[in-house]
């Protein structure tokens, strides 16, 4: 599965995918979900699919490792169609991590950071090393290990998701919004952790969140999506912040917000500082 | 000599419990024996139905509705009415113990595996998990104890209707009561209740093992052990 | 259908025993089990105990209940007042963790709220904590008031009126219509009891949506 097709550098392909659900009752309509959308995910890279909630940018996730089957259209791993393999192994094969991490209760910290190698066929000193290695990789100390869910904090749970869904070392990483139950200052921490191990590994990791400054942080492609999967532009974060390329991305960038309207300010030693509409100091200006 | 000085003597007599006797002993394991058969029946029943309506998180009404209309039928109700349509013996009320204990064993198979996170399970098969992995490793540990739960509530139940199973002829503790009440022999009648008393709650104190047993650590250390609604008969 | 019109003055009588006997029982259970509770929820060092204890006599069958508790209570066995003894420690032995748990269930934020504006302490358990309590009460109340009711029919083979005075003579005589009488009459009993307890929640606790 996934041989490495040198010729093609995009990992991950929608081809025109549709997803629609039986509307709630016999005579409604069918809601759609996600309607037509393409792109590609180039490998090696992190591509994050930004939007509100309801844009359809979960299901399009889901459909990666065949927990949503697309209606219509196909979903491309190294060129091969998702469709024509086994979801049960598909999905061995492809990191997952959501917002609750969904750690087994009843398993400790080890046990289930070693499921996917243990279900993989890995032996139990195989499986153990993995376990060292992702603890250290996701900066857990190593007397972790034995503690179960109930156990850890928010943050550490996450990180034992991250470590779980990386631990067989998978080429794919699926990320459905993994920090946003965690608060701000442990989400910044762990946002720096994922792009130093996307570096490490190599990994190609499809991101999705609904916080654009996580989608900057992060992505080296951003999707934006308005509803039913629309996209809205597809970009570098350099690119998308320097040239929105309509009314949506800017509303989304926050640039039309009015207390997002920054003012340059000289302090006392000479420096220029930018301040926001309420004179909070946003930051100091750094002369190229 | 008073009642409770009689009854005691009853109680301590070996003729009481000695195969030549009235034979408790052998009538207890009857007891038991009857009890575990009625609800090994009703589980293979209602622990594939709940493990399907958990599963699927749908038909809670059902099972609502299940153990409401379970909780307001009458015992004795069902066991005569089972007795006069089949006839005296061991059948008639081996339905209607069956069918009194199916409620508990559904509501408890249902809470059990519908009280797994969601995103425990979502997390599972995106994992990997096939359905049978998912069953054994994932639904099996995490809902166990609220089985074992329903099945401590139906044995319970189900030993207690058991007694009043002896009034449309069927064996085991029950005929010591109704033996007693027809003869008016006090001692007998006090005897027999307090010995089945004893050995109903020495079950229900096994369960009650059983169950903090099949709580997996990782939970036991967050949640006291599940509580089940007990039943009486 | 013949012997329902034939024996109506029969069935009138046990229907009438039947709620002279459950419904006592039932108030007297929730009487006694709101203090009860509230020391659970109170005292959580006793509630284990407590709940325990109840959970344990509701294991008891209640058969053999009714023939021991005359010794410890003086009553006669075929009393009236055993039964609706038995059937109300059946009924504490429910309701005490319903009502814990109903104790348990508020916020202490909506706790610090009442005593910071100036509730005493027995004025604010009637008045905040009891009504925020009481849908929880009220659940457990309606699975007591149907289990109560079925239980009631015990009695009958020790000879105390009932409904399930129509199961043993049924039984003996072999008249089904009388059996299935006792059956629907004491399912119908408990559903129309049920029913007013949903009603009376409605009316005592509007600021609930539903009763569950």
């Amino acid at each position: 599965m996934f041989n490495r097709k040198t010729a093609t550098s995009s990992m991950i392909s929608f081809e025109s995918v549709t997803k629609t659900y039986p509307g709630p009752s016999r005579s409604a309509a069918d809601v759609v979900a996600v309607r037509d959308t393409s792109f590609t995910v180039d490998t090696g890279t992190i591509t994050v699919l930004a939007g509100s909630s309801g844009c359809g940018k979960t299901t399009l996730l889901r459909m990666v490792n065949r927990m949503v089957a697309p209606t219509s259209g196909r979903v491309l791993i190294n060129g091969d169609d998702i469709a024509h393999m086994n979801p049960v192994q598909l999905r061995r094969k492809i990191g997952y991590v959501m917002q609750h991490a969904g750690l087994l209760p009843h398993k400790t910290v080890a046990e289930n950071i070693a499921v996917v190698p243990r279900l993989n066929g890995a032996s139990r000193t195989e499986a153990k090393r993995s376990v060292d290695r992702m603890l250290d990789m996701v900066e857990l100390p190593a007397d972790m290990a034995d503690r179960y869910p109930a156990e850890l904090s928010g943050g550490q749970a996450q990180r034992v998701g991250v470590a779980r869904a990386l631990a067989d070392e998978p080429r794919i990483l699926l990320m459905d919004e993994p920090f946003g139950a965690v608060d701000p200052l442990v989400r910044t921490g762990l946002q720096q952790q994922l792009v130093d191990i996307q570096h490490e590994l190599g990994t190609t990791m499809l991101f999705v969140t609904h916080d654009m400054s996580e989608a900057l942080r992060l992505g080296h492609q951003i999707i934006l999506l308005a509803e039913q999967g629309r996209i809205m532009q597809q970009d570098s974060p350099t690119k998308l912040v320097e040239q929105p390329a309509n009314a949506f991305v800017e509303d989304f960038l926050g640039l039309n917000a009015v207390d997002k309207t920054l003012r340059t300010r000289t302090t006392e030693d000479g420096r220029t500082m930018i301040v926001d509409a309420h004179g909070r100091p946003a930051g100091f200006l750094e002369q190229a | 000599m008073n009642v409770i000085q009689e009854t005691f003597n009853w109680l301590v007599d070996p003729q009481t419990w000695s195969t030549d006797g009235h034979n408790m002993i052998i009538r207890s394991v009857e007891h038991l024996q009857y009890s575990a058969l009625a609800v090994t029946l009703a589980a293979l029943l209602a622990i594939p139905a709940g493990w399907f309506m958990g599963h699927t998180r749908r038909f809670s009404g059902v099972i609502v509705g299940i153990t409401g209309a379970a909780r307001a039928l009458p015992t004795l109700g069902l066991i005569t009415l089972f007795g006069l349509l089949l006839g005296i013996g061991l059948v008639p009320p081996m339905i209607a113990l069956v069918v009194l204990a199916i409620p508990s064993i559904l509501a408890g198979t249902y809470s059990g595996i519908s009280a797994i996170n969601t995103s425990v399970i979502d997390a599972a098969r995106a994992q990997g998990f096939t359905t049978r992995q998912l069953v054994t490793r994932v639904h099996l540990p995490l809902g166990f104890a609220m089985i074992v739960g329903g099945l401590r509530s139906a044995f319970i139940q189900v030993m207690s209707t058991a007694i009043l199973a002896a009034y449309v002829g069927a064996g085991g503790l029950g005929r010591f009561i109704f033996l007693g009440i027809n003869t008016q022999d006090t001692p007998m009648l006090l005897g027999a209740s307090i010995w089945i008393m004893v050995l109903v709650v020495l079950v229900d104190a096994l369960f009650s093992l059983g169950q903090r047993f099949a709580t997996p650590t990782g939970v036991r250390r967050l949640h006291a052990v599940p509580a089940t609604e007990p039943s009486a008969g | 259908m013949n012997w329902v019109t034939n024996n109506l003055e029969t069935i009138i009588s046990a229907l009438g025993w039947h709620v002279a006997l459950s419904v006592p029982a039932i108030v007297a259970a929730l009487l006694c089990s709101i203090p009860l509770g509230w020391l659970a929820h109170r005292l959580p060092r006793y509630s284990g105990p407590i709940i325990t204890g109840s959970g344990l006599l509701f294991a008891i069958p209640s058969l053999p209940l009714l023939i021991v508790l005359p010794v410890l209570t003086g009553a006669g066995m075929r009393d009236g007042s055993n039964v609706v003894i038995a059937l109300t420690l059946y009924g504490i032995a429910l309701l005490v963790r319903s009502v814990a748990d109903g104790f348990n269930s508020i916020s202490s934020e909506t706790r610090l709220a009442a005593t910071a504006l100036g509730y005493s302490g027995f004025r604010r358990f009637l008045t905040v904590e009891l009504p925020l309590a009481a849908p929880i009460i009220l659940t457990g109340l309606r699975v007591v008031t149907a289990s109560t009711i079925a239980l009631c029919t015990v009695g009958a083979v020790l000879g105390i009126p009932s409904l399930g005075t129509l199961f043993t003579d049924g039984f003996q005589r072999q008249i089904l219509a009388e059996i299935m009488t006792g059956i629907i009459l004491t399912l119908g009993l408990a559903g129309i009891c049920d029913a007013l307890l949903v009603v009376l929640g409605k009316l005592l606790m509007p600021w609930q949506k539903q009763v569950a």
